[in-house]
């Protein structure tokens, strides 16, 4: 039950839409073992598996789902795919680097199956999929190595290859939308960029990309150093859907950096904070209502086209932020001047 | 409804942060120092690794105002992916550095392709163009866009480079649509290099480069919408190099034109601009009227303004203030100036002011030499300085010879004596020369034994002098069994003392793996130059032996222990599978050249001026180990003084060499019938009788598909196919008459015309090749009538056709001169005579075949297996065992 880039593109002229929230706040709500995560499947396998969220989509299936229809219940038109960590080089750390195509694949057609529930329900409000695509673990223009700055724990190819893989497998699994997030360094975005579009283009489809920064602290910079603008001028050639930001900052830090954004950009703005910063204990406790009212001061400024949750977010904080968000009419997304 | 937004489609790059280029943004200046083909210093950072160094470079260029960094690392002798790579790394962590854009700048495809998977910003790739047709530009353009760069796209087409302004917008005009309609390039990611050439060349053809480079630009700007206007601006004033002052004001003045016909950045050096107001208003005029083409006589009268500048300088040099200080002072001064005009004067008012005249040696000269070694060891001066200074001491040395030996006070105290040799078969010296000259600055006693050295005689004389280390030289490949001859001869006579190796074909691998085993009671040690030496012979002659020694031995098991596991990994085929693999040509006899003069042609005392029109430089100053091509080298901020200077001595001694006639130059080249059978090559008479049997080596390396296993044979109709072919020969020297001067100079202890002399023979013997190649392609066999080419271009081989000759990389085998000298009588018709190790005596000739074929090409063999060995013994009827001594580099096992 996909849908056209064409088709999504006048929904969001026609209105805010709103993205699901945070996945990993709502597994902790399940307090699930070891045992949990290995399920059957993995009972032997000799490494902990505990803590591999993206896993649950092959052992814990029905919480996956449950959790997508939450969301959808909640209001959400995009659910993102439970594949944050589903790349050869973040699943290296629980050694199930070789299933990485069956994990996406997997989470793809749970997400795929509970947004066409839902659709069905309300056809009127078609809901879409968004396979997510992580950082990894690594980056390509920072060594981690403070004696040998030259030094780079992954290269460009490595990371093409392995984001190659994983959006097959996203494909291949049924999702609409291909979501690069949390990009905290541009070059794995770029590789990342590099290989969707190398893969869109030997398929013959045109599958909208969308891409979603990381500005890491009060600087405005991402981890890698980029000043926001010109983190966009390193991803305005990936044929995108839309660019925004999501994770570190709450809302409230994060309102100058989305405006330069949205004034910069030729493309559709998405935007989904954390429940504010985190407290000593390392939670999230802005409520739905406070987080919703900043959402809410985004859409009215005419910044956003996108909004949603990150860490923290529950699928009341995306209740609140939906009912925000459709009473205000969306970012009109700039145009290229070519008259002169 | 409210209305969009609407954004400007400026070029938006980026480093960490933006740089948005706008029709107001001024003038961008691109950093252009970060360039190993344009920066002798950062070349020389780059290729000894001091890459600390080299990020400096580009942070000095942030600060000076570079807005834009243009990075290039395309250099003969470096991994330019590699070092591309490992620059971008570095300066990724520097964010001073990094918060501007970067240009890849490389004519390689790949390392532009290793440097895009660096950058995290969007940069600019320079650059592409439609040079190699346009589906490889369409490629490379799509490949760009999809990595998310700019890009520079030259004016450069199938035909060649744009000239005219014509040419200029006729491509730029191509490229652009193509880029537009096909590629969808973005227009405001298009950056265009309507070539910068210089002006003032004295050519009529050159005087409207400036202005057709304006008005393209103008044409660009109004025609090509959102394209922008790029170029290497410091080509222009290419011909005033050495003038920097003219220089600076061009630079100035060119930016002020370019920019207001619409150039929206440069490559420049931005710290060395001069601002355009500020150029003295004559000054301005005569650089004007050279750029704009005002008057026909602009650049003579710009030459001779600019004198005025250069003049200013010359008379510095000759400041004669040095000969008021005390002797000391002058004596060290001379030294290290490698001034001659006083030094027996100088020397002879020492001599008074000291007791002894031995005194005078380790007093004062002494002291001046360790000046000069002081500032040789730290870089601050070149061989070519070095080796006028040891002239000095020579000359001050022989002056205080007579007074030493009437007081019978025996020697001076020497740090050491070592032995220096080229060995058995080999006339090649220069190199030793200069590491004795190198030695005998550093106070140690060289006894030079001179060429074709047998090992015998090297032995008995190292135990009658009682030498502390033996040197041994060779430029061949046979030399290199030689030298291992002598290592096992110094193992079974009981030597201890250490062996050196040097000289082109050796290597530190060859040393290692061949020769430092035939040796164990001794230590046998690689020497890359003669600069080297020094610290080498100091460090086995000097209390740190141990350490030293252990290290070398260490280094070279570890060398013989990855070269033993890499010769495993290396693919191999069988000479079968290689031979399938041959070049496959579509013989036709109607595309194969009959030559218009076959047979044998000889030329006796060929005109030196003519030849000397053929130089090529850039080897001389590798001679002088001065690196950098010509005539680049000259102007280079570190080595330019020096490189300069030793081209002026050298042009000196070469109009000397010509108006003196003392040299003689004898050619003979020959053209015949031919046809391969496998991969041998049959020459005919006139009669089609077989009159000689070349024999070709074929790669056996495994290769990647669709590229051939090549041998030389491939290059001629096969004899099967019934089609007649052609193949060539020649033989040239230069050094005729070379030795009388060479006794002279060594007479005078002069090393410095000594080997002056015989670089510019050896320049001369190539010279006369590529010559009579001409001659040859154009006339004698006329295969290329209306070829026209520059010396610049026939340096760079863009002719068609190959002179590969016998013990280089495509026919390792020396041994193949012995037919070539019988076919052409060379020894007879040129007086070049060949040495038991089949080096050509005098050593400044040079002898090949001529390959005529469009896909003939140079290669090299790389290692062959025993199979073929085999096959080739048989086939030259030859034992193996011979075959493999002339082949030893080459075998793979």
């Amino acid at each position: 039950m996909s849908i056209t880039k064409a088709e999504l593109q006048q929904l969001l002229n026609q209105r805010i839409m709103v993205l699901d929230g945070a996945m990993g706040t709502m597994i902790q709500r399940y307090n699930l073992t070891e045992e949990d995560y290995r399920g059957e499947r993995f009972k032997d396998f000799p490494h902990v598996l505990k803590g591999n969220n993206d896993l649950l989509s092959i052992t814990k299936p029905n919480i996956i789902r449950e959790i997508h229809e939450a969301y959808l219940k909640a209001g959400a038109d995009i659910i993102e795919t439970n594949t944050f960590n589903s790349t050869s080089i973040s699943q290296a750390d629980y050694h199930l680097e070789n299933i990485v195509y069956e994990l996406n694949v997997q989470s793809a057609r749970i997400a795929r199956e509970a947004a066409d529930k839902y659709t069905l329900l309300t056809p009127e409000k078609p809901r879409l999929v968004a396979g997510a695509l992580g950082p990894t673990n690594k980056t390509a223009s920072l060594s981690p190595d403070v004696n040998d700055p030259g030094f780079r724990a992954i290269t460009f190819d490595e990371l093409a290859e392995a984001y190659r893989l994983q959006a097959t497998g996203l494909i291949d699994g049924g999702v609409d939308i291909l979501l690069i997030e949390t990009v905290f360094d541009t070059l794995n975005c770029k590789a990342a960029l590099y290989a969707i579009n190398e893969l869109l283009e030997e398929r013959n489809l045109d599958m909208p990309i969308m891409v979603s920064g990381t500005i890491t602290d009060a600087s405005g910079r991402t981890l890698s150093g980029q000043t926001t603008e010109a983190f966009w001028n390193s991803v305005a050639h990936g044929e995108l859907l839309s660019v925004g930001l999501n994770c570190a900052l709450g809302a409230k830090d994060m309102r100058p950096y989305i405006q330069e954004l949205s004034e910069k950009s030729w493309v559709y703005i998405s935007c989904y904070p954390n429940a504010g910063l985190p407290n000593e204990f390392g939670q999230y406790d802005q409520g739905p209502e406070e987080m919703a009212a900043l959402i809410e001061d985004f859409c009215r400024s005419g910044f956003v086209n996108i909004v949603g949750g990150c860490c923290g977010t529950t699928p009341e904080h995306i209740q609140k932020i939906a009912e925000v968000a459709a009473r205000f009419s969306p970012r009109i997304v700039p145009v290229l001047d070519l008259s002169a | 409804m409210k209305r969009p937004l609407m954004i400007k489609p400026y070029l938006r790059l980026s480093g960490l942060e933006p740089l948005t280029i706008t029709p107001f943004t001024n003038f961008v200046n691109i950093g252009e120092r970060c360039n190993v083909t344009g920066s002798r210093k950062f070349l020389r950072l780059i290729q000894e690794e001091r890459f600390e160094e080299a990020v400096e470079v580009a942070l000095e260029q942030v600060r000076g105002g570079a807005q834009i960094l243009d990075i290039n690392m395309d250099e003969g002798m470096l991994d330019g992916e590699k070092a591309m790579v490992r620059f971008l790394h570095l300066i990724a962590a520097e964010p001073e550095i990094s918060r501007v854009p970067i240009m890849i700048d490389s004519s390689k495809w790949e390392i532009i392709l290793a440097g895009l998977k660096c950058l995290q910003g969007k940069g600019i790739v320079n650059s592409i163009s439609l040079k190699g047709g346009e589906e490889e530009f369409k490629r490379q353009a799509k490949t760009i866009k999809r990595f998310g760069a700019a890009v520079v796209v030259m004016a450069f087409d199938e035909q060649g480079q744009a000239d005219t302004y014509e040419r200029r917008i006729e491509i730029c005009k191509r490229s652009y649509d193509i880029l537009i309609h096909e590629v969808k390039f973005p227009a405001w990611d298009i950056i265009f290099d309507p070539n910068i050439f210089p002006v003032g060349t004295g050519m009529e053809e050159h005087a409207n480069n400036a202005l057709d480079f304006f008005r393209a630009t103008t044409w660009i700007k109004q025609n090509l919408p959102y394209a922008k206007v790029s170029g290497g601006v410091s080509n222009v004033s290419f011909s005033f190099r050495g003038n920097e002052r003219v220089r600076e004001a061009m630079h100035a003045a060119f930016l002020y034109h370019g920019i207001k016909a619409g150039m929206d950045m440069g490559i420049v050096n931005p710290s060395q601009l001069e601002v355009y107001d500020e150029i003295p208003k004559d000054l301005l005029e005569y650089v004007e009227d050279v750029l704009l083409n005002r008057r026909p006589d602009a650049t003579e009268r710009l030459l001779a303004f600019a004198e005025q500048y250069k003049g200013l300088k010359k008379e510095q040099e000759k400041d004669e203030a040095w000969r008021n200080a005390p002797v000391k002072e002058r004596l060290t001064h001379a030294l290290v100036k490698g001034i001659v005009d006083y030094i027996e004067q100088d020397t002879e008012e020492a001599r008074l002011m000291y007791e002894r005249p031995l005194q005078v040696i380790e007093g004062p000269l002494m002291d001046g030499m360790n000046v000069v070694g002081d500032l040789f060891g730290s870089g601050k001066m070149f061989l070519p300085q070095v080796v006028k200074s040891a002239r000095v001491m020579k000359k001050a040395v022989a002056y205080l010879q007579p007074f030493i030996e009437a007081e019978q006070k025996g020697n001076v105290q020497k740090a050491g004596k070592v032995l220096l040799a080229t060995v058995k078969g080999d006339v090649h010296d220069i190199g030793k020369n200069i590491v004795g000259v190198v030695l005998g600055c550093n106070n140690y006693e060289v006894i030079d034994l001179g060429v074709m050295v047998p090992a015998e005689k090297i032995l008995e004389e190292a135990k009658k002098h009682q030498v502390d280390i033996i040197g041994l030289s060779g430029l061949i490949t046979p030399s290199l069994d030689e030298m291992v001859h002598v290592a096992s001869e110094m193992q079974r006579l009981g030597f201890t003392i250490p062996l050196l190796i040097g000289g082109a074909t050796t290597s530190k691998i060859h040393t290692a793996v061949k020769i430092e085993e035939k040796y164990p009671q001794g230590v046998t040690v690689h020497v890359l130059d003669a600069s080297r030496s020094v610290p080498v012979v100091e460090s086995l002659l000097g209390d740190k032996k141990q350490a030293f020694v252990k290290q070398i031995r260490d280094e070279y098991a570890m060398i013989r222990e990855r070269h033993r596991l890499q010769l495993g990994i290396k693919d191999f085929i069988s000479i079968e599978e290689a031979r399938k693999n041959k070049l496959q040509i579509n013989w036709n006899e109607a595309l194969i050249y009959r030559p218009e003069k076959p047979g044998v042609h000889v030329f006796n005392n060929y005109d030196l001026i003519e030849i000397s029109h053929y130089i090529d430089w850039t080897p001389f100053f590798q001679t002088w180990e001065l690196a950098g091509k010509f005539p680049g080298i000259l102007h280079d901020e570190v080595i330019g003084e020096e490189a300069q200077k030793l081209y002026d001595d050298a042009r000196q001694m070469l109009d000397q060499i010509i108006k003196e006639k003392w040299l003689s130059a004898n050619a003979v080249i020959g053209i015949f019938p031919a046809n391969s059978i496998g991969d041998d090559v049959e020459v005919y008479n006139e009669h089609g009788h077989v009159i000689a049997l070349f024999h070709t080596l074929r790669q056996q390396n495994k290769k990647a598909e669709g590229l051939p296993n090549y041998a030389l044979a491939d290059f001629i109709a096969p004899r099967e196919l019934g089609v007649h072919d052609y193949i060539g020969g020649f033989a040239v020297t230069a050094g005729i008459g070379i030795e009388k001067y060479i006794e002279k100079f060594e007479k005078e202890h002069d090393d410095y015309r000594s080997i002056m002399l015989k670089a510019l023979a050896d320049r001369l013997a190539e010279a006369f090749a590529e010559l009579m190649h001409e001659k040859v392609r154009k006339e004698y066999w006329g295969y290329a009538r209306h070829e026209s080419f520059t010396n610049e271009e026939l340096i760079q081989e863009k002719y068609q056709g190959i002179r590969p000759a016998p013990g280089y990389p495509a026919c390792p085998d020396h041994t193949e001169k012995e037919t070539l000298f019988n076919l052409l009588q060379v020894q007879k018709n040129t007086g070049i005579k060949l040495t038991e190790s089949f080096a050509m005596q005098p050593a400044a000739s040079v002898c090949g075949l001529y390959f005529s074929h469009k896909e003939a090409r140079y290669f090299g063999l790389g290692k062959i297996s025993k199979d073929q060995v085999e096959d080739y013994a048989r086939r030259k009827q030859k034992e193996l065992a011979e075959i493999e001594r002339w082949l030893a580099p080459n075998l793979n096992y």
